[in-house]
């Protein structure tokens, strides 16, 4: 019959309409402002007791709380307001001390049915909810050339090794090649051949300057690639622990293109302070101390860190990086006397070993590399240009006696205080960065604004479909009254496929649903005007109807599918908020066809199909 | 019941709608020449930070007491309200200019000053973005062209990749001559336009396609004007309830999506001119005709294997 659905297809519809109320019945329940508590480090669990303590100190200082859970260590306490959110975060904070770290978090308060079928609500970016954001970009070439200061070691070593005289292996920075000089041809072709059997890696080239033998060694782009992927890898590690010592909730740490990492801590103010733990680009380097007969080519001389008066002369060749090292912590010797154990992984443990044999009773010293950077205005055809210098600076924070052979772990003793060891383990730990890292884009958004940015986004969404609904059924009357409903749901399935793909919602997201809105209309209009112009020629109601819905459906399936392109390039292109736009435009696209499509024609089908109707309220 | 007239004729005005066109898009693009954008924070780079104040503040004593303390380039405008500030500067002083900017405010008035938004952003990543941006653009523009190509035929696509073209000028020409600031989501905003001007324009063309294999008229002036008379009032009504959702995000959405809402705005208003006039005009233009619409008969398999 025309214009009828079967029943099994308005089930069907039914169907989805309920699962998609379900999925984004969620964002209705309003989030608890609530505190998070979590040890700072792995030892420190929090448990009852540590809740107790939490619960005691709150109601001391007269604070009440909703709620208190604990959950895979963590604690949760939850709160009625912000003010008293932020007064029993400094609070406990007070209480528990350093061992656990107190971080604010909206924590949402879905029905644990809902949850249990992976139902939650959208997740609200940095613009409506508060917090900083940062755009890091590991410098891959300083990567490169550190790795390669490592191989001119080897190298050396090798050579000695196989007692092949050379006169010097160097790294020449601007070619990011290896330049190694011999005396004659041939120690340099044996140099050659021996290289040649040991690194895969390389390729080589060999000239002649004057009385100077060269060989220049270049690795392959493969290695380079690996090399940068490692660094950025380790960077991505790095980062994601310290910004666990910040304790922020729900941080993002994430690769974005070739060589940048984009970091957003949500709920965090001080973004200084921020910047300041996870900011730090710093490298080791183990060295050997020189001994008294070594030339002075062959050596460095470097400052102390806490004391520039003191000064250590140090061997060029370098034992081992920061990127070798696993972990350091502080801890105490069977005297109780303070003391960092340091983790190397297995290649670093190799080298130590190689190195540390031969060195039993000469000491061993630690350099601590920052990498920091100038910015500096420069005037270039009158235009302002900013350049950024990058700098090294590098100073001794450890020279220790080697006892014995040293392997994958060791510890440094000879301490004075625990304050001392902490710090040595703090910054080998910083160490352990495998290329440096630059900001390049940093942004924090104050809480007031996050909210004033949601009233503000979610006004105009009220009001601009209001207007629509009213604008529809002053156009189309009871045609327009079918078209609100539609829309409505339509704004339903929205929210629900955006809470089931647990996309973020930004202040650009609110805008592209605000769009959809206004643009979910014109299916409707099409098919409407498709329908009045068929009944202004005549046609009878019930085909009328259908043919209104089946000349206007290619007109709507090329007009979205252009958008969709538009959409999903917008996508692939953009960043951060543009994204968000993206994804709310696309989803809105997709729900909308289905909206005046499938929707709207049961409706109608409802209304009007099977029965006699002499004239349509349109 | 609303009923709008029927019989415009609407290609009867096309030399002087050309015209008109050509003239607007010759002084967007001599603003974008002279004037060129004023692009914002996200593609520049540099520093940004929005305090508010517990009242309404003079702009020449911030200056003043920014000044004081070394920031003479600083730039200091209100940001939607007397009392929020919006301090821009122009390159990356240190990485705590968020705090340093607010203890000066602090200092030099009474009132309390809070910060809102604190943003910094490297010159290399601004570059960045504007190249991807314009790339986005382009990219965007080839796909609409490749796919209506394929869907209607090609006169179509070049008709609808222009009148974009045309529409994405002139929003951009607009941003130039009135100087509004051109960011991240104005560039999301200039590639929804895109999407909204291309809906408007294929729903157009797809009922001159059906036209022109039903109507038995064979002046293609008189079947463009049918068509549009005809999609007429889904034009102005589409039109109306999109630029009525805008309207309201303008004024209620605050200051961080004013840029977006006002460059979706004049796009949906040039994009409905362009759906009616560049659109149809360049079909005609281009002499559609019926034979372009009817598929060809299919070619007969003429190829013979040689055998050698």
């Amino acid at each position: 019959m025309l214009n009828r659905y079967p029943l099994w297809k308005n089930l069907l519809i039914l169907l989805v309409l309920v699962v998609a109320g379900i999925y984004a019945a969620p964002n209705l329940f309003p989030e608890d402002y609530a505190v998070q508590i979590s040890g700072s480090r792995a030892v420190h669990q929090v448990d009852e007791n540590v809740m107790s303590n939490a619960v005691r100190a709150l109601e001391s200082d007269g604070i009440t709380f909703k709620s208190s859970e604990l959950e895979n260590g963590a604690g949760m306490l939850r709160f009625s307001d912000g003010d008293t959110q932020l007064r029993a975060r400094a609070t406990l904070a007070r209480a528990l001390g350093e061992n656990f770290v107190v971080a604010m978090n909206l924590a949402p308060t879905t029905p644990d049915w809902l949850t249990a079928i992976g139902a939650g609500p959208m997740k609200l970016g940095l613009d409506l909810r508060g917090g900083v954001h940062f755009l890091m970009e590991v410098d891959t070439v300083q990567a490169v050339s550190q790795r390669l200061e490592v191989y001119a070691s080897d190298i050396r070593t090798t050579l000695r090794e196989q007692r092949i005289r050379y006169r010097s292996v160097d790294l020449d920075e601007s070619s990011g090649q290896l330049a190694a000089r011999f005396a004659d041809q041939e120690s340099r072709d044996q140099a050659l051949s021996r290289l040649r059997r040991d690194y895969s890696e390389f390729t080589f080239e060999s000239t002649q300057v004057d009385d100077a033998f060269f060989l220049y060694v270049t690795l392959n782009e493969q290695t380079v690639r690996e090399i940068e992927d490692y660094a950025i890898q380790q960077n991505l590690t790095t980062l994601r622990n310290r910004v666990n010592e910040l304790g922020v909730a729900e941080p993002l740490v994430q690769r974005q293109g070739r060589n940048r990492i984009v970091v957003q801590l949500p709920g965090v103010q001080d973004a200084a302070a921020a910047k300041r733990v996870i900011g730090q680009t710093a490298n080791l380097e183990f060295r050997l101390e020189a001994t008294s007969d070594a030339s002075r080519a062959a050596t460095e001389v470097f400052e102390f860190r806490n004391d520039p008066n003191r000064r250590g002369t140090l061997e060029r060749d370098i034992i081992i990086t920061g990127s070798s090292v696993a972990n350091a912590n502080a801890t105490f010797d069977e005297n109780g006397m303070p003391q960092v154990s340091i983790t190397l992984d297995a290649r670093g443990g190799q080298m130590m070993s190689r190195v540390t044999r031969n060195a039993i009773q000469r000491r061993m010293a630690v350099v601590f590399v920052e990498h920091k950077t100038r910015t500096v205005i420069e005037r270039v055809d009158g235009e302002s240009v900013e350049r950024r210098i990058p700098y090294t600076e590098k100073h001794l924070i450890s020279l220790a006696t080697i006892q014995s052979v040293l392997g994958n772990s060791f510890r440094i003793t000879g301490l004075d205080s625990p304050r001392e060891s902490s710090e040595l383990a703090l910054l080998l730990r910083a160490g352990a960065l495998a290329a440096p890292i630059y900001f390049v884009e940093e942004r924090t958004i104050g809480p007031s604004l996050g909210a004033a940015n949601i009233e503000m986004g979610i006004t105009s969404v009220k009001i601009g479909f209001a207007l629509v609904l009213i604008f529809m059924i002053l156009f189309y009357r009871a045609f327009g009254l079918i078209a609100n409903i539609a829309l409505t749901l339509n704004l339903v399935l929205m929210i629900a496929v955006m809470s089931l793909m647990s996309a973020t919602l930004t202040l650009p997201g609110i805008a592209g649903i605000v769009l959809t809105v206004g643009m979910a209309v014109d299916a409707n209009v099409l098919i409407f005007e498709r329908i009045k112009e068929e009944l202004r020629r005549g046609t009878p109601v019930q085909s009328a109807i259908h043919s209104g819905f089946s000349q206007a459906f290619s007109t709507i399936l090329d007009a979205n599918v252009t958008t969709f392109i538009a959409a999903i390039i917008l996508f692939a292109m953009g960043t951060g908020p543009v994204k968000g736009f993206a994804v709310t435009l696309s989803v809105g696209i997709v729900t909308s066809m289905f909206a005046a499509l499938v929707i709207t024609r049961a409706l109608v089908n409802l209304a009007y199909g099977g029965r006699k109707v002499q004239k349509l309220w349109l | 019941m609303i009923q709008f007239k029927r019989d415009f004729n609407f290609m009867g005005a096309r030399k002087f709608a050309a015209a008109f066109s050509i003239l607007l898009i010759l002084i967007s693009l001599g603003s974008l020449a002279i004037n060129g954008l004023k692009f914002g924070l996200d593609f520049t780079g540099g520093s940004l930070v929005e305090v508010t104040y517990g009242n309404p503040v003079e702009l020449e004593d911030v200056r003043a007491s920014l000044r004081a303390e070394g920031y003479a380039d600083a730039v200091v405008q209100t940001f939607g309200a007397a009392n929020d500030i919006l301090i821009r500067l122009g390159e990356a002083h240190d990485p705590q200019l968020g705090n340093t900017i607010l203890s000066i405010l602090q200092a030099s008035t009474d009132d309390t000053v809070t910060l809102r938004r604190n943003e910094f952003v490297g010159s290399q990543v601004g570059e960045e973005l504007r190249e991807q941006g314009g790339l986005g653009l382009l990219v965007a523009l080839a796909m609409v062209m490749l796919y209506l190509a394929f869907r209607f035929q090609f006169k179509f696509s070049v008709g609808a990749v222009l009148a974009l073209a045309h529409d994405v000028i002139l929003v951009l020409g607009f941003f130039s001559i009135f100087q509004i600031d051109f960011d991240l989501t104005v560039l999301a905003a200039a590639l929804a336009v895109i999407g909204y001007s291309l809906n408007d324009t294929i729903v157009v063309y797809d009922r001159i396609r059906e036209n022109f294999r039903i109507l038995r008229v064979e002046e293609p002036i008189e079947v463009l004007n049918t068509s549009l008379n005809q999609t007429l009032s889904r034009t102005i009504v589409t039109s109306l309830t999109t630029m009525l959702v805008l309207v309201v995000l303008a004024m209620f959405g605050g200051e961080m999506i004013y840029g977006f809402s006002i460059a979706l705005l004049v796009g949906v208003v040039v994009g409905t001119y362009s759906s009616i006039y560049v659109a149809g005009n360049i079909l005609l233009m281009l002499k559609v005709s019926r034979e372009d619409l009817i598929p060809p008969p299919p070619k007969e398999d003429i190829e013979v294997e040689e055998v050698p």
